[in-house]
């Protein structure tokens, strides 16, 4: 049975050769189920690997299969082999069941996209990469597939490349990648050089004759390879990115199965850390926990649906660390497999939910969905108790493990993963009220929108002022004409009176002519007075004008600085909007209020029942009341060589850990309630600007890797220059102008040639006899 | 005075001599190549002489090799230096240097 294991990864292979090449033809919804076949196909054989593995004694559960040689030369030499033992059965197991469900949720998400088949293709190449990953019998099989879901990553996340912000984000996670890909090889290195064998097998046998420098060497370079794949401080910074994605990508791909990779190598190569000395494996629990509590502050602050579960994915790994570096692997395996089931849950949920609220992401716009979409809500919930840790749920046993290993190995590693886990119930609370409960907000006018809206009217009223102002301009010049022809038309008067003193009596014609000349001119003088005074009400109603508008715009101007409140506010009272005209609403808030969210069709919701009942169930895997209820421990021990630490808390104190662990979510889930749901106070004085930006480390990095590390760079591609191809440039062009030298004894003369060779026998019989001692 | 085998090889470096000397001095692609064709003649000399004195026959089969790379050296050597007078009918050895480096 155990020989069907090469059927694992080839399935997915098989898949994506298929849909290479007949992809375009079998088009939607066709290639979405075959290669969700090729998954099921693949999970079947897993599911009979397994049972092939339980039909032997524990202490033989391992098989080898070499496909054939890939890499022989010299000592070095490299098969294609699956190596088959519980760890990496538990590994497929999960990537090909949880994969299976992704497929078929995204042939519904996917529906209408235009490049669907490319969709599908993609996953089962990465689905066949992780495949490798995990079942590969040595280091560059691991390394293959380590790649290959590195590049199916990029893929994916700028499956959309249209956007900008995609593209650049697929390039963020594989750049960013490539850090973590150095210390991988270097360790790969190092590994052969000391072993002679890049083989786990041989790894594994012979890791007791590593010096412990060396094996501390290999498990830090490690720790910079898993820090890059599995998101954790310093290289976390391409997950939240990675939410750019369609959602089945950052379910499958940047939470359930390729982030994990960090974890599994680990416990992969658990005798090589029993072999470093103590502070190696204390910096893997250091680095984990504290990215588990910097995330999970982060992911406080967070509006973005995904984002949020983003930051608290690279949470979970660092407790998954913090598990690895207290020697609790199979608590870090355990978490691994309840985290898959919750956290693709959660991923899968806020699909559903997204794509019921229009591609909407900003959980402020959500509330009270749960009336709209009641199967996602109710998988959510159990996916949100879950991973906050309520029992019966599977977050909580697996937590709990993490925790009480932490404890009997240092109290302060217990106390930050402690706070982390407050810290997890109460922002996977916020998120569920925020989405779920509260008030339906999505039919809100938005800040942005009444901004607009405001600065649509300053912009109105900035209008009418000029106008006014102008008018008021055009009246002035009016009035000061007026007043100009008054002062002509008593010149004239004055003028006309002269002539009519001067005006002979007698002459009757004339004094007549200058008496209605008079008369003319004081008609002219009245009828300029009353344009006077006419202009003058002009004038005032336009000055009246004018102030009235500018004290319009003011009251507008200082309407709009106090429309901006903060986001909080809106949460439980609909925004006041009586004030604006229905006419004036924007065609945005009128073409919400008629959107119906919508529940998702079964395809997606099948997948989320699915694994609801696993992440419920999930904690039986491993119950901590016996030595028989572990059962994950049981079965993984053949894989971890009793490296698996002990823990030293009693019984007794196991509870009262557990029960204090319980209380935490219970206060963070309280304080969340009292936030979200209740208003007792505001949500600004939790999410802080600092969480929101998280602590500001994108802009250091980008700050550093744009100033220092840009002239760092510089400087090594100018030595690259200088340096390096200067000499192998220098050494070419040595030999050219050696030659141009030469080049002038060959001057054509057939005699000077004879000459040479004349010369040169002379020299050879000159030697000879020196040599014959003569 | 009896001739020994040295006078033969004392014979051989004088027309070697003339030969090399003949080559290196004369420019006339014809007598260059005459020069050549002593320098060879000059070397048969001292094989056949010497081969005479010890009395050994590899002497004798060098000389027929010699002569055999000699005529054959004629054929392609003449039929280059006919070639060459048509074209430059007062070519010299040092007009024909086209191929310097």
């Amino acid at each position: 049975m155990l020989d069907a294991v090469f059927l694992i990864p080839a399935l997915p292979l098989l898949g994506f050769l298929t849909i290479v090449v007949f992809g375009r033809r079998m088009g939607e919804p066709l290639a979405g189920w075959f290669a969700t076949a090729m998954m099921g196909g693949s999970f079947a054989t897993s599911l009979v690997v397994m049972f092939g593995l339980l039909d032997r004694p524990a202490d033989e559960r391992h098989f080898v299969q070499t496909l054939f040689d890939w890499v022989p030369a010299g000592d070095f030499n490299v098969d294609v082999g699956f190596l088959v033992d519980p760890l990496s059965v538990t590994m497929t197991l999960f990537v090909t069941g949880v994969g299976m469900l992704i497929h078929l949720y995204s042939i519904g998400y996917m529906h209408g996209d235009e490049n669907f088949s490319k969709f599908f293709l993609y996953l089962n190449l990465f689905a066949f990469s992780m495949l490798m990953l995990v079942l590969g019998d040595n280091m560059l099989i691991t390394f293959l597939g380590w790649e290959g879901v590195g590049a199916c990553s990029y893929l994916l996340i700028s499956f959309w490349f249209t956007n900008e912000y995609n593209a650049s984000s697929g390039k963020k996670a594989f750049i960013t990648n490539r850090v973590g890909d150095w210390g991988y090889m270097v360790a790969t290195f190092l590994m052969f050089t000391s072993l002679g064998s890049i083989q786990y097998i041989d790894v594994i046998g012979n890791a007791s004759h590593l010096s412990q420098t060396t094996a501390t060497a290999i498990v830090v370079l490690m720790l910079v390879a898993a820090a890059g794949k599995s998101a954790q401080i310093p290289l976390y910074l391409w997950l939240p990115d990675a939410m750019a994605g369609p959602t089945p990508v950052s379910a499958l791909i940047h939470a359930a199965t390729m982030v994990t990779s960090g974890v599994y190598l680990f416990t992969r190569l658990n005798p090589v850390l029993a072999q470093s000395s103590s502070w190696g494996p204390h910096l893997i629990a250091w680095v984990g926990v504290s990215t588990a509590f910097f995330a999970a502050t982060i992911a406080i602050s967070q509006n973005d649906i995904k984002k949020v579960l983003a930051y608290s994915t690279i949470s979970q790994l660092g407790y998954m660390f913090l598990a690895i570096g207290t020697g609790a692997y199979v608590a870090a395996i355990f978490h691994m497999v309840t985290h898959a089931f919750f956290k693709a849950l959660l991923f899968l949920g806020a699909g559903s939910v997204i794509h019921g609220m229009d591609s909407d992401q900003d959980m402020r716009h959500y509330g009270a969905l749960k009336k709209f979409m009641p199967i996602t809500a109710g998988t959510f919930i159990v996916g949100w108790l879950a991973i906050a840790g309520v029992p019966p749920f599977s977050g909580f046993w697996s937590k709990d493990e993490i925790l009480g290993f932490a404890w009997s190995d240092s109290p302060a590693l217990w106390f930050v993963g402690f706070v982390t886990a407050i810290l997890t119930a109460f922002y996977m609370s916020r998120e569920v009220f925020l989405t779920f409960y509260g008030r339906y907000r999505y039919a809100d006018i938005r800040d942005e929108e009444i901004e607009d809206m405001w600065n649509g009217r300053l912009a109105i009223a900035e209008d009418a002022v000029s106008g006014a102002e102008a008018s008021l301009a055009t009246a002035e010049g009016v009035a000061i004409k007026a007043s100009d022809k008054l002062a002509k038309a008593m010149e004239k008067l004055e003028q006309r009176q002269t002539e009519l003193a001067e005006v002979d009596q007698s002459d009757e014609k004339a004094f007549g002519k200058a008496t209605s000349n008079l008369a003319k001119a004081e008609e002219g003088i009245s009828k300029a007075q009353s344009g006077i005074d006419d202009n003058e009400s002009v004038i005032d109603s336009a000055r009246a004008e004018v102030s009235s508008a500018k004290a319009d715009a003011k009251l507008t101007l200082a309407a709009s600085q106090s429309g901006s409140e903060s986001v909080g506010v809106a949460l439980f009272e609909e925004p006041d909007t009586s004030a604006i005209p229905e006419s004036e609403l924007p065609e945005a808030v009128q073409k919400r209020r008629e959107y119906h969210p919508h529940e998702s069709p079964w395809l997606m919701t099948l997948p989320l029942v699915v694994l609801a009942s696993l992440a419920a169930v999930a904690g039986l895997l491993n119950l901590p009341f016996s030595s028989s209820t572990k059962r994950l421990d049981l079965w993984l021990e053949p894989s971890l060589f009793g490296n698996q630490a002990v823990d030293t808390v009693s019984a007794g104190g196991k509870w009262l850990l557990a029960g204090v662990a319980l209380a935490g979510v219970v206060v963070g889930i309280v304080a969340a309630v009292a936030v979200y749901i209740r208003g007792r106070s505001k949500p600004s004085k939790f999410e802080l600007p600092i969480f929101a930006h998280g602590w500001h480390y994108d802009e250091l990095v980008s700050a550093f890797m744009g100033g220092p590390g840009r002239r760092g760079f510089d400087l090594v591609s100018w030595f690259d220059d200088a340096g390096i191809d200067g000499a192998v440039n220098g050494v070419g062009r040595l030999v050219r102008s050696g030659g141009g030298q030469l080049r002038r004894l060959q001057s054509g003369f057939v005699r000077a040639y004879a000459a040479m060779i004349a010369v040169g026998a002379v020299g050879l019989v000159g030697w000879f006899l020196v040599r014959a001692g003569l | 005075m009896e001739l020994t085998t040295n006078w033969y090889l004392v014979l051989s470096i004088f027309v070697f001599s003339i030969g090399a000397v003949g080559l290196m001095v004369r420019r006339n692609p014809l007598v260059m190549f005459m020069s050549v064709e002593l320098m060879l003649n000059s070397v048969n000399i001292a094989f056949v002489s010497l081969g005479t004195s010890l009395n050994d026959v590899g002497g004798q089969i060098a000389v027929f090799f010699v002569l055999v790379v000699a005529a054959v050296e004629v054929v392609v050597g003449l039929a280059l230096i006919v070639a060459i007078n048509r074209r430059h009918p007062d070519a010299t050895a040092d007009d024909l240097s086209t191929l310097r480096g």
